[in-house]
């Protein structure tokens, strides 16, 4: 019965997309759970053009992403995007994802050393979930000619020079960054709880002393670029395109690598364990990995892609802002988030709660 | 003695419309006044400003002889009582009554004793813990006058308080009110738009056309000897028809109607010249009604007619006559004794009246 | 026969309402009750026990906050009572025609605009290089920018704002029942404008008071991104609890527990403020 009606539905969209005169013969919708800037309308418009398949994009964040799949069991959605730390843990406790069928992916358009990372990072009971799609870091964004001689890495931000006039996130990415900051491996600790609390308790009474420092803790990507654009925060930790954007407006303000390193971060494409349009999913990756494409989602998002080739095609300016933010050095430093194991979101909350109820 | 309420020379305009025009008046210690007039002559506004919610444009009133110009409706030593009697429904009636004692700050023993000796008088004892809501509609009447009384105020005002109740009620409040103005023998002043119940009650009334008094008297002067045109039409039921004066002469005068039929009358010590428009009242009880003509042969004005319609009211039965020679419709009196109450439609009759009892009012003149 | 039919009539009509109740309400908070019963033990493991509410009620933190939400949001709706009430006279009872429609609009513009836009507003008003901020510089109470954002006076600032029209319509709608004459009476018999609002006005428009206070209350309380956005550091708001437990941590069956207790507190506050004024609910709602 059920299946009878799927077919129903999908000689419908034959006729539909028939009548468009698009190759199509096995057209779908796919549901897309990703981030903002991922899927431009444009690209949207010529995928379908090409294949017949609709897109529906849902944009989110890594936290809403895994709770909207967990709500629903994994369904709901065709295709999301979560950050690569963010597969192995929720797999592992709710089991959302599904595996991914390597061979329907076409391989030679990826970045070989990070595609290789990723499925590394991803692989659970030798079954590759995910994909690499976009990358970037976070670090700092800055007012270079008001605290650029203060502010050098995430620590500095304490600096009663600059008190009043930084801000960051009270999430688990300033946690990391500081630990690195304070010249601890939190990355190392992950496999041992113990340590890894040690090193939390070290950067929470860190933040507890550095809260009167900070103006307000920001929440959104807008409410941060409204603070440093009008000039009440000179310091923030932040997305290098936070940065990136601000540098065309003001180029005093740009994103800078703090000194023990950028965090780097890989979004990634996964099946949703209940996805419906496998088919759509599969041509979605390949299609939006072609170089051309990639560049356009660059475009858009402002982030690098994991598309080799890519770069060709990208924006002057935006490939000037990145060398700026990235020497050589830079590049070599960035720390990359491996997977989060299960269990470390309890130890980061209860800091996070504390740091925020301390007056 | 001074009087209670004094008004001279009141005037209220809004904006661009004058709705009380020069107003005086003089209202004696412990009488029951009323202003009488139809809905929307200004009435409400005169009361308005005695209870001080309108300020006059120009004008003063004086209460026991003091202007009280300026001085703020809680602090003036009258009370009102609303058209729609406004009580406090979120209130008992105890507390409504309470209401203006409380404000004074009197004992709160002094206030229950006051309340219960009010109610009493009223008629209405231990209701005191019933809601507004459970009383009826003349229970509701004397607790708003109950409400104000106990305050012992100078003047009591009273807005078209019957005006929410049912006929046999009203006919029955008309005569409670005259008794409880005499009981607390306060000085009431009542606005009305119906005339029995100023009749019935009052020691003075005046009555109000577009904003004027145009006669102050008793009910007795009014319906008597109205003063002016409206007063006449206004007060008791009349014949009215329009005319000429054809001559004048010592003791009356005759005026010609425009279809032909000549009138005797006077004027009320008005002199009127010759080809004056006027009006002229002729009361329905003042006609006689008669086969004989004879009967009416001291009677200035002679008529004879045929019945048109007999309606009969009881004591207020109506003949409607048509005067056999200018056509006019006459309405006379059916006197429920004597003989005339077998008359048929389509009958011959003879009327007359006295010349005295036609009142003649030139046109125009105020 | 008929009296069946008609039984049968009445369940049809009433079955939508009851699917409603049914659907959006009960059942979820039923399953959210049930929820936060699981202790989770281990990865995907759990037993049943009241750990959750345990942790609400031994950690200072959450406490604190619950409370401090609680206080907040009783807080709004009194300043949003004493702002609203004499608005509302003045719509009810002075304003005529045009000028009445004009200044109940300007209680509906706000929600023009969606919450996100309205919040920023308020921030683009208050921030330190905001228009407030510079005009106390232009007419020289200081010599520097202000910071007026993040801190629970801008807070009170958001939540009266986005509460006003829930207080004054139902306020309006009382007062505007309010017989004039009644108020007139008052005075006439020797009131002060004082003990007319004590004695007539206010007692008569207790309902109309209760309602908006309700509305007002429960809306404070579940008020999500106005504490936040305009809160600052330490905006602790309980909604922003609630959030953090299912969405960023992943405990739901805390999140829950959280949810559920959230619900008691309103109902618990609500019945209070009954009980002080001696109103009933259905009265209420009339
Ligand atoms: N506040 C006001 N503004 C303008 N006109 C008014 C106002 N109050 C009364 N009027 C007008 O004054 C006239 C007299 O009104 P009112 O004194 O209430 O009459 P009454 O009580 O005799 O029926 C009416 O034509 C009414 O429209
Ligand atoms: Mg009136």
């Amino acid at each position: 019965m059920k299946s009878g009606f799927k077919f129903l539905k999908h000689t419908f969209s034959v006729f539909a997309i028939g009548a468009v005169a698009v190759q199509g013969a096995n057209a779908e919708t796919l549901r897309l759970l990703t981030w903002g800037g991922y899927a431009p309308d444009d690209v949207v418009e010529m995928f379908k053009a090409e294949t017949g398949h609709t897109v529906e994009v849902t944009k989110s964040n890594n936290e809403e992403m895994i709770a909207k799949l967990r709500a629903t069991r994994g369904g709901g959605f065709d295709l999301a995007q979560p950050s690569q730390d963010r597969i192995l843990g929720p797999q592992l406790e709710f089991g959302i994802y599904k595996p991914i069928d390597i061979s329907r992916i076409d391989q030679g358009q990826f970045i070989q050393s990070m595609l290789s990372a990723t499925m590394a990072n991803t692989t659970v009971e030798g079954r590759v979930y995910g994909v690499p799609h976009v990358w970037g870091t976070s670090g700092l964004v800055m007012d270079t000619a008001a605290a650029g001689d203060i502010v050098k890495d995430y620590t500095d931000l304490c600096d009663p020079a600059v008190a009043g006039k930084v801000s960051y996130r009270l999430k688990r990415p300033t946690l990391i960054g500081f630990a690195f900051a304070m010249g601890m491996d939190p990355f190392a600790a992950y496999s041992d709880e113990a340590a890894y609390k040690d090193i939390m308790d070290k950067v929470e009474s860190k933040l507890i002393d550095c809260k009167p420092n900070v103006k307000t803790y920001w929440g959104g990507g807008d409410e941060l670029m409204g603070l440093v654009r009008s000039g009440e925060v000179v310091a923030s930790m932040a997305w290098d395109t936070g940065g990136w954007k601000l540098n065309a407006d003001n180029p005093n303000i740009t994103f800078v690598a703090p000194t023990s390193g950028a965090l780097g971060w890989i979004d990634t494409f996964v099946l949703p364990a209940k996805g419906r349009a496998d088919d759509a999913a599969y041509d979605w990756i390949n299609f939006v990995m072609r170089p051309e494409i990639a560049a356009k989602i660059t475009a858009a998002a402002g982030n690098f892609t994991a598309s080799s080739g890519a770069d060709a095609f990208a924006e002057e300016s935006l490939k000037a802002r990145y060398q700026a933010s990235f020497p050589a050095v830079a590049i070599d430093n960035i720390k990359w988030y491996p997977p989060v194991p299960g269990g470390l979101e309890a130890i980061e909350g209860a800091v996070l709660d504390r740091v925020k109820a301390a007056q | 003695m001074t009087p209670d309420l004094e008004a001279v020379g009141l005037s209220k305009t809004f904006a661009d419309f004058q709705a009380v025009k020069n107003v005086s008046f003089t209202v004696p210690a412990g009488s029951f006044f009323s202003i009488l007039g139809p809905s929307g002559c200004g009435k409400t506004t005169i009361m308005r400003m005695i209870a001080g919610f309108l300020e006059p444009s120009s004008g003063d009133i004086r209460i026991k002889g003091e202007s009280v110009l300026g001085v703020a409706p809680n602090k003036r030593p009258v009370n009102m009582v609303f058209q729609h009697l406004a009580l406090f429904p979120m209130m008992n009636i105890a507390d409504n009554i309470g209401y203006g004692l409380r404000r004074q700050k009197r004992p709160k023993a002094e206030i229950a004793r006051k309340v219960d000796e009010v109610l009493e008088r009223i008629g209405l004892p231990g209701i005191g813990q019933r809601k507004v809501d459970e009383l009826s509609g003349g229970q509701k009447q004397r607790v708003a006058i109950a409400r104000c009384m106990v305050l012992e105020p100078d003047v009591l005002l009273l807005d078209e308080p019957l005006g929410a109740l049912d006929l046999k009620l009203r006919e029955h409040m008309k005569l409670e009110l005259k008794a409880l103005q005499e009981a607390f023998e306060t000085t009431f002043i009542y606005i009305t738009h119906d005339q029995s119940e100023a009749l019935v009650m009052s020691d003075q009334i005046a009555v109000m056309n577009q904003g004027r008094f145009e006669q102050v008297g008793t009910g007795k002067d009014l319906y008597y000897r109205p003063q002016t045109s409206f007063v006449a039409g206004f007060i008791g039921d009349s014949n009215c028809w329009e005319g000429k004066v054809e001559s004048v002469d010592a003791t009356s005068t005759l005026v010609r109607l425009d279809n032909g039929s000549a009138i005797h009358g006077v004027f009320d010590d008005r002199t009127s010249h010759v080809g004056d428009s006027v009006d002229i009242f002729v009361r329905p009880e003042s006609i006689g009604i008669s086969r004989n003509a004879s009967d009416f042969l001291d009677c200035e004005n002679r008529l004879s007619g045929q019945v048109h319609d007999v309606i009969f009211n009881g004591a207020a039965s109506r003949v409607m006559l048509r005067d056999s020679q200018g056509g006019t419709m006459i309405e006379v009196a059916l006197p429920q004794s004597g003989g005339s109450t077998d008359l048929l439609k389509g009958e011959s009759v003879h009327i007359g009246w006295r010349a005295a009892q036609s009142t003649c009012f030139v046109k125009g003149a105020v | 026969m008929t009296q069946m039919t008609a039984r049968l009539g009445f369940f049809v009509l009433l079955m939508p309402l009851l699917l409603w109740l049914a659907l959006l309400i009960i059942i979820p908070h039923i399953d959210m009750f049930l929820l936060s019963l699981r202790e989770r033990v281990g990865v995907g493991e759990y037993e049943t026990s009241f750990a959750n509410y345990l942790i609400l009620f031994t950690e200072p933190l959450y406490i604190w906050t619950f409370v401090r939400t609680a206080v907040m949001s009783v807080l709004a709706t009194a300043i949003t009572l004493i702002i609203a009430f004499p608005v509302s006279i003045y719509i009810a009872k002075i304003a005529q025609g045009r000028l009445q429609q004009i200044l109940f609009m300007l209680c509906l513009i706000p929600f023009y605009v969606s919450e996100l836009v309205r919040t920023f507003g308020w921030m683009i008003l208050l921030r330190e290089t905001g228009i407030v901020s510079n005009f106390v510089q232009w007419v020289g109470i200081v010599d520097r920018p202000v910071e007026f954002l993040y801190n629970d006076a801008a807070i009170m600032v958001g939540l009266v704002y986005t509460s006003m029209l829930f207080m004054v319509v139902p306020l309006v709608t009382t007062l505007e029942s309010l017989d004039n004459s009644v108020i007139e009476a008052g005075y006439d018999l020797g009131g002060s404008t004082l003990s007319v609002m004590r004695e007539i006005i206010i007692p008569h428009a207790a309902p109309g008071i209760m309602s908006g206070c309700i509305v007002v209350f429960m809306l404070s309380l579940g008020n999500y991104l106005t504490p936040i956005m305009l809160g600052g550091k330490d905006s602790l708001w309980f909604t922003e609890m609630i959030y953090n437990q299912f969405i960023v941590r992943f405990n739901w069956e805390l999140g829950a527990a959280f949810g559920f207790m959230l619900l008691v507190l309103s109902s618990a506050i609500v019945w209070a403020m009954l009980r002080l004024t001696g109103q009933t609910l259905a009265k209420t709602m009339e």
